[in-house]
């Protein structure tokens, strides 16, 4: 299976980076071979919108799961529509968080994890 | 002539002097454009008479035409389109209405449809026309509910805007072509960090302005040093009085019931107008 962790680094030691969106890298992994590949996250410094895009680069990169920290939900439901299965809480190397997904330690979610926020340019809280 | 009335962040009594000049002119229209949070009518009590919806354009994807390409997704700057295998998700809320998606479209798969982003209220009370600008609840796209307080100017009066607190886009978007900007602050060391915020931004505008100190009486004199070393007018001291902080309180205009400084905001109002003509 192909899936796509998102890292801090960019190769198979690299922790894994628990922010979807705005990670470091996304690294597109074959479960079986560990053959792999890194991708930087150009819009990580999105004003908005940061988690759709890594969404979309999810679902242009044609993977079957994704595992990450925590996923809001824009990108939630972006990746459900494309049949992206969504890994969550994943710690350790990007080693390690393919192999609990191997051996079935991961739980898939099915919803999204962080609250809605608007990135960095966002509006201040409505105080009345 | 155009006045707005702007401060570095909220809680320094920009809304305060927005009510007070605008109860010293004869004939002010009052603009209500800190739209996060319009309180100037708590103070002026005026009943609208007018209500509308402002909207703003959002992609409707046409699902008959589109071939899931991704061209319009690729060209969003604001991410809010998505397109996967068999859908196109429309991210309303991070949408900015520039319709480029509508150019990039090669098979003119994208239409339009309104959403409602806040609400704009008029009426008129006491010689005074009130327009406010309301956003939604949870909504974040406050610039094109300032764009529509902003197109009710009536420049046969005396516009008084109430921008919203800060130095962000919506308060660059709300203080843009007046004739002069009054910066209110409050002498104190956070009163003077904000302010120079401010400062910075309505100098890149390249706006005339000046400085209303409110609380003039609590803190240091550090905001004063520094109008004087910047060269910025100080054009009016509110004192830290406890009437005024209980008319305050009570929803009441100070000006209404002590007519010096009614005065005072008069001869601020005066010395404005000739700046502005000079
Ligand atoms: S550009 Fe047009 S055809 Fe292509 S995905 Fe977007 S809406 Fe569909
Ligand atoms: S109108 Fe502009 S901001 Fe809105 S979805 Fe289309 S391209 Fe993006």
């Amino acid at each position: 299976m192909k899936i796509i962790v998102t890292a801090t680094e960019k190769d198979l030691n690299a922790p894994v980076d628990p922010r979807f969106g705005r990670c470091q890298y996304f690294i597109t992994v074959d479960s079986e071979t560990l053959e792999f590949n890194a991708l930087e996250n150009n819009q990580k410094n999105a004003m908005g919108g940061a988690g759709v895009q890594a969404a979309q680069t999810v679902s242009n990169a044609k993977v079957d799961a994704v595992i990450t920290g925590a996923v809001g939900p824009n990108a939630f439901q972006t990746l459900k529509a494309a049949n992206v299965k969504i890994f969550t809480g994943a710690t350790g190397t990007v080693k390690d968080a393919v192999d609990a997904f191997k051996n079935g330690s991961l739980e898939e979610t099915d919803m999204s994890t962080v609250g809605s926020h608007h990135g960095m340019g966002g509006g201040r809280g409505r105080r009345r | 002539m155009k006045i707005a009335i702007a401060s570095g962040k909220g809680g320094t009594g920009k809304t305060t002097v927005a009510v007070n000049l605008a109860l010293s002119a004869d004939n002010a229209q009052l603009l209500d454009a800190d739209v996060e949070e319009p309180n100037a009518n708590l103070f002026l009590h005026t009943k609208f008479s007018e209500e509308r919806k402002v909207t703003v354009y959002v992609p409707e994807i046409n699902k008959d035409r589109c071939t899931y390409c991704g061209e319009c997704s690729k060209f969003c700057a604001y991410n809010a389109l998505a397109v996967v295998p068999n859908k196109v998700l429309v991210f309303a809320d991070l949408c900015h209405s520039c319709k480029g998606c509508e150019l990039v479209c090669p098979e003119d798969a994208v239409g339009w449809r309104n959403r409602e982003v806040g609400m704009l209220r008029r009426g008129e009370q006491n010689g005074i026309s009130v327009v406010e600008g309301d956003l939604n609840p949870g909504e974040s796209q406050a610039i094109p509910v300032i764009k529509a307080v902003k197109q009710e100017i009536n420049l046969e009066k005396t516009v008084i805007i109430d921008a919203p607190p800060g130095t962000s886009c919506p308060v660059m978007e709300a203080i843009e072509d007046s004739d002069f900007v009054i910066l209110v602050t409050e002498p104190t060391p956070f009163g003077l960090h904000d302010l120079k915020l401010a400062v910075d931004v309505t100098r890149r505008m390249k706006l005339p302005f000046g400085v209303v100190i409110n609380r003039y009486g609590v803190g240091d004199k550090r905001v004063e040093l520094y109008c004087q070393q910047e060269e910025i007018p100080v054009l009016l001291k509110i004192p830290h009085e406890t009437l005024i902080a209980s008319l305050y309180s009570d929803g009441e205009p100070f000006v209404n019931h002590m007519p010096a400084l009614k005065q005072d905001f008069q001869e601020l109002l005066t010395r404005i107008k000739q700046e502005v003509s000079s």
